[in-house]
């Protein structure tokens, strides 16, 4: 296949009309934006020609209030209780989920819904740092084209559950972007790689990241890239290698009478794990086999000499738990380690040798490093979201991923139901049906959980709900049929409706974890990102955008399958079109959205034609690109 | 090939995929047919266009994958197209065996009980399993394709499902080994 095509002259996008998409990776560690630009996926850097941003906010109540990235982590070691890094490892969570919480240099409070962080301007939940950094990253892409963002692709790993994903993309909302797709890192790191490299077969993409480990295993063929399994470990990455390292050095700089990290103060934590990471990294160079550390704290100078085996031996049951994983992703694919044609190693943490050799061992052959593992999965992202955003004018790729984490519902005796099983592909939607088990019973409660164990309480609770008004009867005659629905970003859907009387429910799974509809709209109103932006003038911009998205869109709908139409009914079309090409100049957004409407609703039986065209065409092999 | 002229949602599985309404299976038209199909109907070729085509798209998308699951797995396919000819397997409601099935259940459960711990005794329960399934799927494919005996190709599928739910089982506990 054509790898990123160049558009020949004249076929390419008039310039004003090519839509500006990025690709984010919203790291633990860094984050990164990166675009498609003559073809090339490139990261973009900043005024002073760095790509990385530090996922590191530092708030200040002064000037600005907040500094972001390489100016936030400068100031960590001072400031640690105001400078927030590894947020990543927040998103979604509840203060008693977090790994180690106690351990983190700064005070993460026990909200309701999801944890936050105490800063001197008061409580900040994750969603709202992780935010700061996604504007960033939208400031330095609109910098650079001098023109406003369409949207953007953002990684998750794909470990991530409904609830993280969620969170991610309430920031990304908080940040004022557009998201075209969440897509999981380590896919995106094949689309970069396979692309790159023109693959084709079956690869593993070993992702060690400063704070999240994923392991996928992709079939790549003819454009189409397969996982065929996923698993992973969301809160397992490069800042454990830091602390076990740390732990490892005050046993050595004070032997039996070494502190333990809890007991230092905030400030000599950052300062020991900064010194940790210096000391990691150093061992990480080729042929060093031996790295000191050198940290004052309270208590005294940790002073010690740590070799390299001494460090593989300390971080030894993180790695092993790596492997475990890769070892199940394996078999749910239900292939053999000797089936992988490559495997693929992203993430900073990937620089380790001992990681390195680890893999190679359980492979049997030395991994590719090829591609800068820091940018791979930005590089991944952008070229997606080039590709949805329409621009590519190639060859497309097809991504087909699958969810995670099994999802399920809660039954008699704390037990979960099982209804859609983890690696199955998205979407798709399950369903199942449940009874009443008491005479007369008029509502059922509903408790959706998600992760692989057999018990409630072992996994995830990401929504309970009640389906009330069912009509009498006896024990066991209801039949309640609860639908799980995940759409293309992994995101959660539940229905439920009584089959006899038709009672039903619906909920986005989001109210019931992680921040409610009515807190994400305070912080918007609450956000610099629509401070200064009056509300109407705003509506009528967004009126007019989707506005002009609908007319683009019906005409490319024509230009392709204009020959389904009846004469009236392109007649019909054409007049409303011609309707909301008029209203678009106007000030009125309710106007606007009206009319706009009505285009949408006169072409949605030309859309199911359309639709049909295309499964037909595809049974019969042809490979029409109808959008 | 001829490919159907206009299809809905509530097509067949088979019909979906135009493939014939049978339990024997051509594994690579299937999966050529699925990524032809998700390269017409995923919800990412549909990012920037009207709300009724992203809605579409969804349904269709869903629809494609659920027939793909349901065809590319021989006991749910099994069980499917036993619907489709009007003999629903039931396995909730309608247990009974014959009586020769269920006495190799027990040994094998047995089995499963003394290989607690032991890899290799695990394995070769796994390896004999796996035999079993392999002939009852022979057999589901000569009831159904062949002797168009559908009840008998549903007692082969009910079958099946129990060899299914035991190999579970087996590989849990060899999971559980070998980390």
């Amino acid at each position: 296949m054509a790898l990123l095509q160049i558009s020949e002259p004249g076929q390419s996008p008039d310039p004003h009309q090519r839509r500006i998409a990025v690709g984010i990776d919203l790291g633990t560690t860094h984050s990164l934006v990166a675009s498609v630009r003559n073809g090339i996926a490139e990261c973009l850097p900043d005024t002073v020609g760095r790509v990385i941003l530090p996922s590191v906010v530092r708030y200040t109540g002064e000037g600005s209030g907040r500094q972001i990235g390489f100016d936030a982590l400068t100031g960590q070691a001072a400031d640690p209780a105001n400078t927030i890094s590894s947020v990543k490892r927040l998103m979604g969570r509840v203060r008693s989920d977090v790994h180690d919480v106690d351990n983190l240099p700064y005070t993460v409070l026990d909200t309701p819904g999801m944890a936050s962080i105490d800063t001197c301007l008061g409580p900040k939940t994750p969603v709202e740092v992780s935010a700061e950094l996604l504007a960033t990253l939208r400031f330095r892409a609109e910098d650079s084209f001098d023109d406003d963002l369409f949207g953007a692709v953002i990684t998750v790993p794909a470990y991530f559950d409904d609830a993280q994903r969620q969170a991610t993309k309430d920031a990304a909302q908080l940040a004022g972007i557009n998201v075209l797709r969440l897509i999981n890192e380590p896919t995106a790191a094949a689309i970069a790689y396979g692309l790159d490299q023109a693959s084709e077969g079956v690869f593993a993409v070993y992702d060690l990241g400063g704070g999240t480990f994923d392991i996928s295993i992709l079939r790549l063929s003819e454009g189409v890239f397969e996982v065929l399994a996923t698993g992973g470990d969301s809160a397992l990455g490069g800042d454990d290698y830091d602390r076990a390292l740390a732990h490892l050095a005050l046993q050595k700089a004070f032997a039996d009478k070494a502190p333990v990290p809890e007991s230092l103060s905030g400030e000599d934590k950052a300062n020991l794990y900064a010194a940790a990471r210096r000391c990691k990294e150093a061992l990480s160079a080729d042929g060093t086999h031996e790295a000191t550390i050198s940290c004052p704290l309270d208590v005294g100078d940790c002073q010690a000499t740590i070799t390299r085996s001494a460090f593989a031996v300390a971080t030894d049951h993180l790695t092993q738990r790596t492997l475990q994983a890769v070892r199940r992703a394996l078999r749910d694919a239900g292939l053999e380690k000797s089936d992988i044609e490559g495997v693929v190693m992203v993430g900073g943490s990937t620089r380790m040798p001992v990681v390195r050799d680890a893999v190679a061992n359980l492979f049997g052959q030395d991994p590719l490093t090829n591609l800068n593992p820091d940018e791979v999965v930005a590089l991944g992202a952008a070229i997606q979201a080039n590709q949805l955003a329409g621009n590519n004018t190639g060859d497309a790729l097809l991504l087909l991923d699958v969810i995670p984490l099994s999802l399920g519902i809660e039954t008699m005796g704390g037990l979960v139901e099982r209804i859609v099983p983890r690696n199955s592909t998205i979407p798709t939607a399950r369903a199942q049906d449940f009874t009443t088990f008491k005479d007369g019973q008029t509502a059922l409660a509903l408790h959706v959980v998600q992760g692989e164990r057999d018990l409630v309480t072992d996994c995830r609770s990401l929504a309970r709900f009640e389906l009330r008004g069912i009509p009498p009867m006896a024990a066991g005659v209801a039949r309640i049929r609860v639908s799980l629905t995940v759409d293309a970003d992994g995101m959660l859907q539940v229905d439920a409706v009584e089959t006899n009387s038709g009672v039903q429910a619906h909920i986005d799974v989001k109210p019931s974890y992680g921040l409610s509809d009515d807190q994400i709209a305070d912080m918007l109103r609450d956000s610099y990102a629509t401070a200064e932006a009056d509300i109407k003038a705003r509506a009528v911009v967004e009126a007019r955008v989707d506005a002009e998205r609908m007319i683009l869109a019906t005409q490319s709908a024509l230009n392709a399958d204009g020959d389904l139409l009846s004469d009236a009914d392109r007649a019909t079309i054409d007049t409303h079109m011609a309707a909301v090409e008029a209203a678009k100049t106007s000030d009125d957004a309710a106007h606007i959205e009206a009319v706009t409407k009505a285009l949408a609703t006169v072409t949605e039986p030309f859309a199911a034609a359309r639709m049909n065209r295309g499964i037909t065409q595809a049974l019969a092999g042809k490979n029409l690109n109808a959008v | 090939m001829s490919a159907p002229q206009s299809l809905s949602l509530q097509a067949s599985d088979f019909e979906l995929f135009d493939l014939p309404e049978q339990f024997q299976l051509d594994a690579t038209a299937l999966t050529q047919r699925w990524k032809a199909l998700q390269a017409q109907t995923h919800p990412d070729k549909y990012v920037a266009a009207d709300a009724a085509s992203k809605r579409l798209a969804m349904q269709w998308s869903v629809r494609v994958n659920e027939a793909y699951q349901r065809l590319r797995q021989p006991i749910t396919r099994g069980a499917y197209l036993a619907t489709l000819l009007g003999h629903p397997v039931n396995a909730e409601d309608n247990t009974a065996m014959p009586a020769a099935f269920l006495m190799q259940q027990m040994e094998w459960r047995e089995a499963l009980d003394e290989a607690q711990g032991d890899v290799n005794g695990l394995t070769q329960l796994a390896d004999d399993t796996n035999a079993a399934k392999k002939t009852y799927l022979q057999l589901a494919e000569l009831a159904f394709d062949t002797d168009k005996d559908i009840p008998r190709a549903v007692g082969a599928i009910r079958a099946l499902m129990f060899i299914e739910r035991f190999l579970k089982d087996v590989n849990q506990q060899l999971d559980a080994l070998t980390p």
